[in-house]
């Protein structure tokens, strides 16, 4: 089963590689990886869509725990949560296509961010069932290209992981 | 007080109680030998950056304290990963200090650079590279802590050059502050009551001890607690040493090459108690046909341990010497009658062990059995509180098995890297913590000139480690496995020509010995313990005897091969 596990680590050089080594160290598999700064500065939050049975879900998470410079794990799959992923496509804007991607776009909700004689780029947000919807009635019209965010997500309701994260405890 | 880098790397090191280190120097690393000239800190220099890992892993085995290992950048990095790797499989708290290119030319491929950090992160319990020289002491501090607490483990720290020249205030840090890393220390109270409850339900219960007793100085609660609940015990081979090896109660090593006992009792208990170990494949064998039918408590400071293999009925995530106190707190408070529980289970116990004793063969033709070597090397050590180390293979194994232990850190072995060359420098490096102990490798031929060189480290500083080779002229382990599984197709396994081991050790100073009859084994190891030099001795050995009983890899209990 596909999992969404939310990791709060250290803003630390070679964080990243750390945990992205430990995936494949161990043959865990990585669908996506998002990471970047949090509220606070010295954590950052990786977003990582994994799949794999329950027994090696629970050792990506300790494995990931185990890791010195990570702060906390959370498998967001099992929580009330949002989630959501960016997509940006370049869409082949021959005349006759227009029309149709500009209701597409409408429909899905999103942007037209560029345009040029040839090519219309857009922008959608959202769970991954509406991109690869988006992606799959598109498809037909002409892509060009297209990058995907990653999914990034956070839990529902208030405060902040970090500060709900463990104290700091002292020792040596 | 202002210092530089380097000096703050040494005074840092006294600062937590360090008194020996094992290394070897080089450009990156000059600050930081200027510093340790005239410095109250002992430094050993080895021949080669393997051997200083290894014995710095030696000394911590043997003590328990961190070890501590100085290199220089690049090549003298590189040449330490072995060692490290060997001290992350086996959880051994040691101090890698790396040499570095100076800051600014990290990244430019300058000359002796290597990436240090990325080479070892899979092999690392965490690793640093300091930029700052303000950052320096914390690091020092940061990194001990790391090392030593919780599931121990080797951290590397990587010092560029610029970094031990700079100047900064130096305060050792009294107190360690990292809010992502709290390791779990105390059993839970319910989850223990819960772990006691179990054992008095089972008829047929086993103690399955693992070398994380002996890491968290568990030992003598251990032996409490098995005599008073009269539960038989088997450790592995990372364990030999946590329990008595003449008491009733143990049931010899268990796994690949455990005793049939041992075996027998972990595949017909009914509650399987696992302390400190990790359900390796060479303990395991076939998983699907392991620990079927009995419960499981497993208790491991490491939760990544807990049911990876096999799953936990009752799993305890903690410290064993906390989990043994509170075990024992429990057992003292109870009036259960454990001799008439376990009567009769004890019974088909000492029955499997009399009948399938570890044996071997006596000698016919004259030529030295490997395993008669280990015996004699044994009964000459009695009361001389003997340290063993282990090289790899065959002899390895017989050294765990016809050995005797009477506690812990006293068997130095590479459990679950398995390398080659680690026996002499650990020896070497035990020897230094201890100086007036005995301490004695076992080797194979192939394994003891991995880190040969060392001996003469062992010569020049005056620590008369002994080395027994059991010398059969083939890589032993891989012979018999290509007997076995391959057809006698001993492909590069025999080895055409080997080194005058005498006159090796004569060149490095040290005495040689050649030992070829039967009769003068006992009187050589007499003879070699008296020394007080480091002393080689090659004992011409049996070329086919093979290690058993064995349990093919991946194989269950049902296929244990015995003598
Ligand atoms: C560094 C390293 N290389 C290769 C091996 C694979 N290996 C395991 S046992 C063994 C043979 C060891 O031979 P020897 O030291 O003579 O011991 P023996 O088995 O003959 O007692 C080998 C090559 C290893 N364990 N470590
Ligand atoms: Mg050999």
């Amino acid at each position: 089963m596909k999992h969404t596990i939310s990791v709060l680590v250290e803003n630390r050089f070679g964080v990243l590689s750390r945990v992205a080594g430990l995936f494949s160290g161990r043959g865990f598999n990585i669908e996506s990886l998002t990471v970047a700064e949090t509220e606070d500065a010295a954590v950052s939050r990786m977003t990582i869509v994994t799949r794999g049975e329950d027994r090696i879900i629970e050792q990506i998470n300790k494995q990931l725990n185990k890791l010195i410079d990570v702060i906390k794990v959370v498998d967001v799959t099992a929580e009330e949560h949002v989630e959501r992923e960016l997509l940006l496509v370049k869409l082949n804007a021959e005349e006759k296509n227009r029309a149709e991607i500009l209701r597409m776009v409408e429909i899905f909700r999103g942007k037209i961010v560029d345009v040029s004689a040839k090519s219309y780029t857009v922008e959608i947000s959202g769970g991954d069932r509406k991109i690869e919807a988006f992606i799959e009635m598109i498809r037909p019209l002409g892509m060009q290209e297209m990058a995907r965010s990653g999914k990034i997500a956070l839990p529902r309701g208030t405060g902040s992981s970090i500060s709900k994260a463990k104290k700091p405890k002292s020792g040596g | 007080m202002k210092l530089k880098g380097a000096q703050i790397v040494v005074e840092s090191l006294i600062a937590e109680g360090v008194d020996t280190i094992f290394g070897f120097p080089g450009g990156a690393v000059l600050p930081l030998y200027d510093a340790l000239y005239g410095s109250k800190l002992k430094h050993i220099l080895v021949r080669h950056e393997q051997g200083a890992a290894h014995m710095a892993d030696g000394y911590a085995r043997a003590t328990g304290r961190c070890g501590v290992a100085l290199v220089t950048s690049g090549p003298g990095a590189t040449n330490t990963v072995t060692g490290i790797a060997t001290a992350y499989m086996d959880s051994i708290p040691m101090v890698v200090l790396t040499g570095q290119v100076p800051v600014g030319l990290i990244g430019n491929d300058a000359f002796q650079e290597a990436d240090i950090v990325g080479i070892t992160r899979p092999c690392t319990k965490h690793s640093y590279l300091v930029r700052d020289v303000n950052d320096l002491a914390r690091t020092i501090k940061e990194a001990f802590y790391i090392a030593t607490t919780g599931k121990p483990g080797p951290v590397l720290i990587d010092l560029p050059k610029d970094v031990l020249n700079a100047t900064a205030e130096f305060e050792y840090p009294k107190t360690v502050s990292l809010r992502s890393y709290n390791p779990t220390v105390e059993g839970h109270p319910a989850q223990v009551k819960r772990a006691f409850e179990a054992m008095k339900q089972a008829k047929q219960p086993v103690l399955y001890i693992g070398g994380g007793m002996i890491l968290a100085n568990a030992s003598a609660e251990l032996v409490k607690f098995a005599q008073k609940t009269v539960m038989p015990v088997t450790t592995t081979l990372m364990a030999m040493g946590a329990y008595p090896s003449r008491d009733e109660l143990f049931l010899g090593m268990l796994g690949m090459h455990g005793t049939y006992a041992a075996n027998m009792a972990m595949h017909e208990c009914d509650l399987m108690v696992c302390l400190g170990a990790r359900f390796d494949d060479r303990v395991t064998g076939r998983l699907d046909a392991f620990a079927k039918t009995c419960t499981v408590i497993h208790v491991d400071i490491d939760p990544t341990s807990i049911s990876k293999n096999v799953p936990a009925h009752i799993p305890v995530v903690a410290d064993l010497l906390d989990v043994m106190k509170k075990l024992n707190a429990l057992a003292d408070k109870d009036s259960f009658d454990w001799d008439d529980k376990h009567r009769l289970w004890l019974t088909r116990l000492a029955e499997w062990k009399s009948i399938y004793p570890l044996r071997y063969e006596k000698s016919e033709t004259g030529i030295i059995k490997p395993q008669f070597v280990v015996e004699q090397a044994w009964e000459a050590a009695k009361g001389r509180n003997p340290i063993w180390t282990t090289e790899v293979g065959q002899a390895q194994m017989w050294a765990a098995q016809f050995l005797q232990f009477d506690g812990p850190r006293t068997f130095l072995s590479s459990g679950g890297l398995g390398t080659m060359g680690y026996g002499l420098p650990a020896a070497i490096g035990a020897q230094a913590a201890f100086p007036g102990r005995l301490v004695v490798n076992i080797a194979g031929d192939g394994s003891i000139q991995m880190n040969i060189q060392e001996m003469i480290t062992a010569v020049q500083y005056g620590l008369p480690v002994k080395t027994v080779i059991l010398n059969n002229g083939v890589l032993g382990m891989v012979h018999q496995w290509q007997e076995m599984f391959h057809g006698k197709r001993y492909s590069n396994s025999e080895f055409a020509m080997n080194p005058d081991f005498v006159k090796l050790a004569e060149a490095y100073g040290a005495v040689g010995m050649r030992i070829t009859k039967v009769a003068d084994v006992r009187a050589a190891l007499d003879e070699a313990y008296k020394i007080d030099k480091p002393v080689l001795m090659d004992f011409v050995v049996e070329k086919e005897e093979k290690v058993f009983p064995m349990v093919p890899a991946g194989g269950t209990v049902k296929e244990m091969m015995l003598l």
